[in-house]
């Protein structure tokens, strides 16, 4: 569609004209419910109740903001998710790029069984209960680390990050086996350097999939509330104001303060806290995870 | 995308590993099998096996051992007993499932809800790439691209927050319009209507994912021959007939792929949609086999029965994928397997 010379006729500059405004009113479908959330969370809490509050708040005030920091529920949640997104995302970018540096090789031996026996983990799962009932024997219930240790290694971007490996030339590899370098030395300071780029994309799934986690604490750590995550939080409080209640019936302490307490203003307050460390990220991040995206998965 | 495409087409993660069939790039020693033993190779690659097979180890304990939780189905399972010691029961867990009047309701939730989620959130997301790609200023549909990708990296929780919030009674946007435009007499109650929870699920998923889901088929259109648009121009057909003629054909293995993948997680297609958004007056149209394991398997102890309820989840995605995946290699030629 890059043709200069491309005569329009009235019935594309129409097409133009309507795909045009389709495409604003997309934009505007996709930004008022964070707008509307902004503005109500800015807004002062009383007179959020009378309502007509869309994109800019009426009687602004930062003062739900204070009130939610108060909770202490809400601070221990917000260091559980910082933690659990960090540790989540360097233990997971270290463990899928040395399998996936291992798979690179042509000439590594287990190479074929490997990504066979990894593969096949991309089509079954062996379903809620079972999987639960591995976590307890495993004695990770009411732990940290039932976060980590479970996503570790993801067929997806293992395959990803070996999808980019196998782009890189050989030659690097060779002349520092010359050199007298191992395996593991030639991982660590040649390959890794140079996969940058899909590694910042392997890094923001991982972060965003850890940032964004809640069922994960629902259902192992519920009833250890220091291990409770901002999400979880978060899921506590809208669910217990929401009409009809929910089957939370053990929604201890802070929810049922906050349910009592919490205006419209707060939840939304909440919400924007939740939200706005992944807002912040993926603008920049955009260019390595559409090539990310497209390495792998397009078939041309 | 040029030569890097090319390096990405033989490797696709999403294609399984014994369907890339063809020979990669001739780099690096080739694999000399047989000149050398077994234990020779093992200990000139020991660095790799070190690299390699702790994350073995890890997949199996974490994704292959649940396996042997299937078991459980065909026991009555009690949590303090060793596996020797539980009590086989054949079939009975099924047999109980299949005469639950609640699984049915369940089973017609889940496909619904599956099935709304395939055709539209598989459809508007080729219909919206094909329309940004016809998107003349560049700027622009870059800042429509940003935008659309957004609701991906929120959380479900924080969607359900926005959805309850669009559709509430006072103050949601939905009812405000529908009432200034006359449409309605009075704000409906969206979220207790249990008619309504099928297509606000519906509707939420096209949300937060169409953007997202572009990013593919934008990639694959990039990939199509400019030459191609370039001679249907001079025969003089229209952006219309481009983008039904060329466009759609170029990208139609790209869309089967992911139609087939799709297929395969008909059934076993989340539930925190459903949990997050569902409330107790919409239970009978909400409730997902999924949720149904948890309420039954995992809340109420009954991990048999909840076994049994996956081990059938499972069974009928395969059988699906194996369905459409045979289907679709007799269409188009296009084969995941």
């Amino acid at each position: 569609m890059t043709n200069k010379a491309f005569n329009a006729t009235r019935s594309e500059k129409l097409f133009d004209l309507f795909n045009y405004i389709l495409m604003a009113l997309i934009v505007v479908l996709t930004l008022y419910p964070f707008l509307n959330v902004l503005a109500i969370s800015l807004n002062n809490s009383t007179d959020t109740v009378r309502g007509g509050i869309y994109i800019w708040p009426r009687q602004f005030t930062l003062e739900n903001y204070k009130t939610i920091f108060q909770y202490d529920g809400l601070l221990q949640g917000l260091q559980i998710s910082i933690l659990r997104t960090l540790v989540g995302t360097v233990l997971g970018l270290i463990c899928a790029s040395m399998l996936a540096f291992t798979l690179s090789r042509v000439e590594f031996r287990a190479r074929k069984f490997i990504s066979t026996f990894l593969a096949l983990t991309m089509y079954f799962s062996g379903g809620m209960v079972p999987v639960f009932i591995l976590m307890r024997d495993l004695h990770l219930l009411g732990s940290f680390w039932v976060y980590i240790f479970p996503g570790l290694i993801s067929a997806f971007n293992v395959f990803v990050i070996r999808s980019f490996m196998d782009g890189l030339p050989y030659a690097l590899q060779e002349s520092a086996k010359l050199d007298g370098a191992n395996d593991f030395t030639i991982y660590w300071r040649i390959i890794l350097p140079l996969c940058k780029p899909v590694l910042a994309t392997i890094a923001l799934f991982l972060a965003v999939g850890q940032w964004n986690a809640w069922f994960d604490t629902y259902l192992y750590n519920g009833g250890a509330s220091q291990w409770t995550t901002l999400q979880y939080e978060l899921m506590k409080i809208l669910q217990s104001t929401q009409q009809g209640g929910s089957s939370m019936t053990n929604s201890n302490d802070m929810a049922k303060q906050m349910a009592q307490i919490s205006p419209e203003s707060i939840k939304m307050a909440i919400t924007i806290t939740v939200t706005l460390p992944i807002l912040m990220v993926y603008p920049f991040l955009q260019k390595y995870f559409v090539g990310g995206m497209t390495l792998g998965a397009v078939k041309s | 995308m040029g030569s890097s495409t090319e390096t990405a087409s033989n490797n696709s993660a999403l294609i399984p590993e014994s369907n890339r069939g063809r020979p990669r790039k001739a780099r690096g020693p080739k694999p000399d099998r047989g000149k050398k033993g077994l234990w020779d190779s093992v200990k000139q690659q020991k660095y790799l096996y070190f690299m390699s097979i702790p994350f073995v180890i890890w997949v199996f304990v974490f994704s292959y051992l649940p396996l042997w939780g299937w078991t459980m189905a065909f026991q009555n399972y009690k949590p303090a007993k060793s596996f020797t010691d539980q009590k086989w029961v054949g079939l009975d867990n099924f047999i109980e499932l299949f005469q639950d009047e609640r699984f049915y309701l369940v089973l017609r939730n889940t496909l619904a809800m599956s099935l709304m989620g395939i055709v539209f959130g598989f459809v508007v997301p080729i219909f919206f790439a094909i329309l940004l790609n016809e998107l003349r200023g560049m700027l622009f549909k870059r800042f429509v691209q940003t935008i659309s990708y957004l609701p991906h990296f929120v959380s479900w929780v924080v969607v359900a927050g926005l959805v309850t919030k669009m559709l509430s009674i006072d103050g949601g946007i939905v009812n405000d319009v529908l009432v200034a435009l006359h449409i309605v007499d009075e704000p409906i109650q969206f979220m207790a209507k249990g008619s309504w929870f099928w297509y606000i699920v519906t509707a939420s998923d096209i949300w937060k994912e169409t953007g997202w889901n572009t990013i593919i088929y934008l990639a694959a259109i990039t990939g199509i021959d400019q030459e191609q648009y370039e001679a249907s121009r001079v025969d003089g057909a229209s952006r219309w007939r481009q983008m039904w003629h060329i466009t759609l054909p170029g990208i139609r293995s790209t869309i089967a792929i992911l139609f087939i993948m799709a297929i395969g997680h008909l059934v076993s297609n989340g539930f925190e949609k459903q949990f997050l958004l569902g409330n107790s007056l919409v239970t009978d149209y909400s409730e997902v086999l999924d949720l149904y394991a948890l309420n039954y398997g995992i809340n109420l102890g009954r991990f048999s029965y909840g076994t049994a309820i996956g081990i059938f989840n499972s069974l009928v995605s395969i059988l699906l994928l194996f369905t459409a995946n045979g289907i679709f290699k007799k269409l188009t030629k296009e084969s995941i397997m």
